[in-house]
């Protein structure tokens, strides 16, 4: 495997508009005139980063389904994690702001009449250690659900099933209040992260910068991992996975393995969104949102990295507008948007501008040669 | 490991597997040597297919003996267990990788470490790049390296198919109808293809073609309902009173 194989010409794209993004958010906030068409006003700083970890989120569902068949309609589970991990940090820092004013026990404790911090609050006072569960918690989840789905060879609908199972499961926990992560209201009223107040502007410039950098290295690990011999198998297990077995392939391994890396890339997706969006609760564990998940990924073209990007930005830029303008249409849009590509564009939009493309390139070749064909230009 | 209990390459006794209450092998008994070949026959639902599963490891016989190499309980391994200890096998339907290159499906089937690890940071090394370059001169798929494996003819599929089994360096393949769908022509080459490599490996081949069953010119065994009905050179095989009844009609 060389560098050329990883950056491939898409990447480069991909990479040059992420970075494009990265410096113009914050020149058209901070430096532009509020007057200007041009400024981007405040409130659109965290909605953009939202977008970027939800982007970040569908690049990670797109690993184990475009490269491995994995379809999981449970990966909102793994984001929601990660975001609690980040959640209870982000509350440890609230500290004797909160309405009860404790020094150690968030609010909802001391609503609750705790006396003391559970057990596995303890050391998220410390982001180090929150970063580590970030990773570490989806990814366990991930390793103990998948080591004995995979073993039990349990594939296509019926897995898909068990994760839309497990993130139910999940949500029904994380609701009772006697779990410790604050029931139905979850985790809010955050006050600052590192000693930066996390509702101020420049915070959350810094947020979006970190969240397209996350991005970006995201769809780099992505990229190297499936333009190794590992994700060659992969597409061997998604396209034949009888045959890759009688190979001498371990698929259940491999199943594993990228299972457990795509879980903890969503686990970093929820770690951002949260300072981003202040809030997470046990709805981010609903079915729904894994299988909106899905959508964004199919929109923008399952299997190419790239687009899931694209699907997850687009579909929620209009679910922003949407819901604004017409809310009660949006689940119908969603449904529509969704029939419509499964059934016009089964490529996703990346996969139709790339047929597209290639259509104009041979026209433009088969074109007589008495057209002028400015060569020289070129 | 134990010592072995058998000479033989592949050592079948008293197989028998069920399904529902069907008796798709039934107390089967089979031996191949080293670098043998042999052609199995028999009319469909015989248990051919059964008795592939069983070999590499897709089905557990619900009694009987199993052996590689006189040591090995197949009964006991799994699918990829039983590919790395050398037994390669060909479906009926050629099976590829139809979205990867022609060169990519035989370096995946190359015999290397198989562990996720060591895929993800492997490198092609020199010595890949000339086995590559000997098996696809092999299967005569050289011009075609670089083509998507879906887009070759049913022959070439075929092809590709038992070079990725040659990448394996299995010690014995078995090798479902490689006649079927292919030219006369194409036929013809499979045939000596089969034979080449049964010079240095042990083959097995399940086919229906007769003319091409008598142009392997090996020993022939016949299956029916689950067991051995003959065993022989194809014309006492095929001079077998029951044989005729059951298979290949008067």
């Amino acid at each position: 495997m060389t560098m050329q194989s990883v950056l491939d010409r898409q990447s480069i794209i991909v990479l040059l508009l992420l970075g494009a993004a990265a410096i113009l958010v914050p020149v058209l906030n901070v430096a532009v005139d509020p007057a200007s068409p041009f400024h981007l006003s405040d409130h659109l700083v965290p909605l953009l980063g939202k977008y970027i970890s939800f982007a970040l989120l569908a690049l990670s569902v797109d690993l184990i389904w475009g490269f491995c068949g994995i379809l999981s309609l449970g990966h909102g589970a793994f984001f929601a994690l990660g975001g609690y991990a980040m959640g209870m940090y982000l509350m440890r820092q609230v500290g004797p702001r909160g309405v009860y004013a404790d020094p150690i026990l968030p609010d909802f404790m001391v609503f609750l009449n705790w006396k003391e911090l559970p057990w596995f609050w303890h050391g998220f006072d410390w982001l180090p250690f929150a970063a580590v569960m970030v990773l570490l918690v989806p990814g366990i989840l991930a390793f103990v659900f998948g080591w004995f789905a995979f073993r039990s060879r349990v594939t296509g609908v019926y897995l898909s099933i068990i994760t839309q199972a497990m993130t139910f499961a999940l949500m029904l926990a994380f609701f009772r209040n006697d779990m410790g992560f604050g029931g139905n209201n979850g985790l809010t009223d955050f006050k600052e992260i590192l000693g930066f107040p996390i509702q101020a502007a420049s915070t959350r410039i810094v947020l979006f910068v970190l969240s397209v950098a996350a991005l970006v290295g995201g769809y780099l690990l992505c990229r190297w991992v499936v333009s190794s011999k590992f994700g060659k198998v992969l597409v061997a297990v998604r396209d034949a996975e009888s045959r890759t077995r009688f190979l001498g392939y371990r698929v259940e391994h491999y199943k594993l393995a990228v299972f457990t890396l795509s879980a903890m890339l969503a686990g970093v997706a929820g770690a951002l969104y949260v300072p981003q969006v202040g809030i997470i609760n046990p709805s981010e564990f609903a079915p729904a949102n894994s299988i909106e998940v899905v959508i964004w990924v199919a929109v923008g073209g399952r299997g190419t990295l790239a687009g899931p990007i694209l699907g997850a930005l687009l579909v929620n830029a209009g679910k922003t507008w949407f819901t604004g303008v017409l809310p009660e249409f949006w689940l119908f849009a969603l449904g529509g948007l969704f029939v419509f590509v499964t059934l016009l564009m089964p490529r996703g939009i990346l996969g139709a501008a790339k047929d597209l493309w290639a259509h104009a390139g041979q026209r433009l070749k088969s074109r007589p040669i008495s057209e002028p064909v400015s060569q020289a230009a070129e | 490991m134990s010592a072995p209990v058998t000479p033989t390459l592949l050592y079948l006794d008293n197989v028998s597997v069920s399904f529902d209450g069907f008796r798709a092998l039934n107390s089967l008994s089979l031996a191949i040597d080293h670098a043998e070949m042999r052609a199995i026959i028999g009319p469909n639902g015989a248990g051919k297919t059964t008795m592939m599963d069983v070999i590499t490891g897709k089905t557990r016989p619900n009694e009987g003996t199993a052996l590689f190499e006189g040591s090995h309980d197949l009964t006991a391994l799994d699918e990829a267990a039983i590919a790395e200890l050398g037994i390669g096998r060909k479906f009926q339907t050629p099976t590829v990788f139809e979205m990867h290159s022609v060169e990519d499906n035989i370096l995946l089937a190359l015999k290397e470490n198989r562990s996720p690890f060591a895929t993800l940071l492997s490198r092609r090394t020199a010595q890949e790049r000339e086995r590559i370059e000997a098996l696809l001169e092999r299967v005569r798929l050289t011009a075609h390296r670089h083509r998507k494996a879906g887009e070759l003819s049913h022959g070439q599929k075929q092809w590709l198919e038992i070079g990725m089994l040659l990448a394996q360096q299995p010690k014995l393949l078995l090798i479902d109808e490689p006649a079927a769908g292919m030219t006369d022509q194409e036929t013809a080459d499979t045939a000596d293809l089969l034979r080449d490599i049964a010079k240095t490996q042990a083959v097995i081949v399940v086919e229906h073609d007769m003319t091409f069953v008598r142009d392997l010119d090996v020993k022939v065994t016949c299956l029916h309902e689950g067991t051995v009905l003959a065993e022989g050179t194809l014309d006492a095989v095929s001079a077998n009173e029951r044989v005729v009844e059951v298979y290949l009609g008067r």
